[in-house]
């Protein structure tokens, strides 16, 4: 572990809030990757299983008021923020209850209202979105600060450079994290780029960059409380680079067969979930049986959130038809 | 009345309503201190200051990304794009993410966006920036298309854009910023879906919008000498478009020509047709005539230019084959 991590000494109550988090996605993925082989949900499921590290820490280093923007990967990133797990499956399963009313998907959920510009299927699409959201904030004289979660794959798409460009020139309070998980869809980032350290993209225009080790959910943590810190003094943007693996193929139904086994022994031996819990342990003296509470809670509380989306109901073409007459 | 220019009357609305709303903003190239190519934009940054009156570099699809972005926040965005040719570098922040969001997320997320540009032939300036793309817009749901053609419209409708809460493409016509005509002073709005009759008749229904209005009333003026009675409707707006307006005019004149400067294939002008046939086909007493420009890219040549958009002449000729006139009756007229 860090050293300055530990010498920080984190609370409890911290380190229970960044294991919880973490572990939230990782059953609501495990579980939800279940509903999906029963049938039960439709479409594109993109796991965030081994990339867990990532949105709990962001996340856990921003406040109310802030925004963040999402990746087609986002679920991960909707728990860490804060959403609700009941209404999230709801969505999963096209129920009226769910983020969007089922007109979304997994691809789509936001929450408006609570600063989260929403998932999005287009790679590298959540980048201008961030920025303008960090420019609202500017212009209303606002201290928020914006992430955009990222790919790699998103890294070679024009809107990258473009938005992050515009952030600099206009010192916005923004935060561009990007997850390398080395892999666009089944591309790897060697064959995508002469150059695989990501962060260095930012150096060239003028941004404050890091790299960090996106399995290692504290970590992350306090180098985004340093981005933000740095954001909120007016020095912004920071450019983070996390790098990571996924713990399967791009999506449910992608066997990733192209990824070195190796490499996936690596990572996972590195889990975030795995790291999480250590630190909980050794830093705060939290015994198995506390640990084992906290997760059947959560696996619980998942449970529950199937139960409500199950028994919720679904649009009528009728109500639709009435939401889209302005169309 | 006064008179001033469509391009002040545009500056007159976003006037307006920055000091209305703090929360409108406007970005572009050379907007600020430079004032604007069509110098809509002038005179604002010294008003409202650096924060809400931005230049960017030449990134469009970023530009345009990062005022849907802001719009999405809540903020009221003016994105100016030199060209509409140019907005085709942002299509996917159009196209896939202001016009889907509020579907995309159950209703909750609104767009209110506005992307200022200007489209259309005429300036000798060739094949990437002469073009009128209405219809791509025109086909994807969720997006509204606002084409004035007179500046109290160009306020009017401009004001109206920035208190809604859609994604708008405010689409201008590069020929039409030095044009003069009546504006109210202070509060003037023209809503969405509400359609114009620049000039009554009875005789002929002329459905025109953005630079082919003024067409179509020389047109009609032409006609008239004639003693043809030509009306001339500018649904000022294409999505949503104002239907009830349209169909009333057929149903008195019984004969139509649409006229659009934009290539025929595909275009805003076939839809309106086959709304119309829909709508009101034993309304009519002869086949819709639809002017509009030939389906190649616009040439630099002037008079291959004029030959590539409808001019006044296919405009009248169009009108008498609506009204089963002989060219040869005409000529010994």
């Amino acid at each position: 572990m860090d050293e300055a991590v530990k010498r920080n000494a984190p609370s409890r109550e911290f380190l229970e809030k960044i294991f919880r988090t973490a572990y939230r996605i990782r059953v609501f993925e495990t579980e939800g990757i279940k509903l999906y082989r029963q049938g039960l949900i439709r479409g594109y499921f993109h796991p965030y299983l081994g990339q867990e590290g990532i949105a709990t820490g962001v996340c856990a280093a921003l406040r109310e008021g802030d925004y963040i923007a999402s990746t087609h990967r986002g679920h991960g990133h909707c728990i860490a923020w804060g959403a609700d797990v009941k209404r999230m499956v709801a969505e999963l399963l096209q129920k009226e209850t769910g983020y969007c009313r089922g007109y979304g998907g997994s691809m789509h959920i936001a929450d408006i209202g609570k600063g989260n510009l929403g998932a999005n299927g287009i790679v590298g699409a959540g980048t201008p979105l961030g920025v303008g959201a960090a420019l609202a904030a500017q212009i209303r004289g606002s201290d928020a600060v914006t992430v955009t979660f990222t790919t790699d794959g998103a890294s070679n798409n024009g809107t990258f450079l473009e938005s992050l460009n515009l952030a600099a020139i206009w010192n916005l309070n923004f935060i561009l994290v990007i997850e390398n998980n080395q892999y666009a869809v089944s591309t790897p980032i060697e064959e995508a780029t002469r150059d695989a350290d990501l962060y260095k993209r930012g150096l060239s225009i003028g941004v404050e960059s890091h790299q960090v080790d996106g399995n290692d959910p504290l970590a992350v943590y306090h180098l985004t409380r340093e981005a933000v810190e740095t954001c909120r003094a007016g020095k912004g943007p920071v450019l983070i680079e996390a790098k990571t693996f996924r713990h399967m193929g791009h999506h449910v139904n992608d066997p990733g067969k192209y990824m070195p086994e190796e490499r996936l022994a690596y990572y996972k031996a590195r889990d975030p979930i795995d790291r999480a819990r250590a630190a909980l342990v050794e830093m705060s003296g939290v015994d198995k049986a506390d640990i084992d509470a906290i997760e059947a809670e959560i696996a619980a509380e998942f449970a529950e959130a199937v139960d409500f989306a199950k028994e919720s109901r679904e649009v009528t073409a009728a109500e639709f038809r009435q939401f889209v007459a302005a169309y | 009345m006064r008179e001033i220019m469509y391009r002040e009357a545009l500056r007159e609305a976003i006037d307006e309503e920055m000091q209305r709303n703090s929360d409108v903003f406007i970005i572009g190239e050379g907007i600020a201190e430079r004032g604007g190519s069509y110098k809509v934009t002038e005179g604002l940054l010294a008003k409202y200051g650096a924060r809400r009156v931005r230049d960017t570099p030449i990134a469009e699809a970023g530009m345009i990304g990062v005022g849907v972005g802001a719009a999405i926040a809540g903020a009221r965005p003016i994105v100016e794009i030199l060209y509409v040719d140019f907005a085709m570098l942002g299509m996917d922040m159009i196209v896939n993410q202001a016009a889907k969001f509020r579907l995309m997320t159950g209703g909750d997320g609104r767009v209110p966006f506005v992307m200022r540009t200007q489209g259309g032939a005429g300036g000798g300036v060739a094949a990437q920036h002469s073009q009128s793309l209405e219809a791509l817009f025109y086909h994807i749901p969720g997006l509204k298309v606002v084409m004035p053609s007179a500046p109290a419209d160009a306020k009017g409708l401009l004001k109206y854009a920035l208190r809604q809460d859609d994604p708008v493409m405010f689409l201008e016509h590069k020929h039409l910023y030095m044009t003069k005509g009546p504006v109210p002073e202070g509060e003037h709005i023209v809503e969405f879906g509400k359609a114009d009759i620049k000039r009554p008749g009875r005789d002929v229904t002329i459905i025109a919008w953005s630079n082919m209005v003024p067409r179509a009333l020389e047109a009609a003026a032409a006609l008239a000498e004639e003693g043809i009675e030509a009306e001339v409707v500018d649904p000022r707006t294409l999505v949503p478009l104002d239907t009830e307006t349209i169909l009333a005019s057929v149903a008195r004149t019984n004969r139509v020509v649409i006229v659009q400067e934009a290539v025929r294939r595909g275009g805003v002008a076939s839809d309106i047709a086959s709304i119309i046939q829909e709508e009101a086909f034993y309304e009519l007493d002869a086949p819709i005539e639809i002017v509009a420009g030939l389906n190649i890219p616009i040439p630099f040549n002037l008079e291959l230019e004029k030959a590539s958009v409808p001019q006044k002449d296919d405009v009248i000729r169009a009108a008498r084959r609506a009204l089963h006139i002989q060219p040869t009756a005409i000529a010994a007229k």
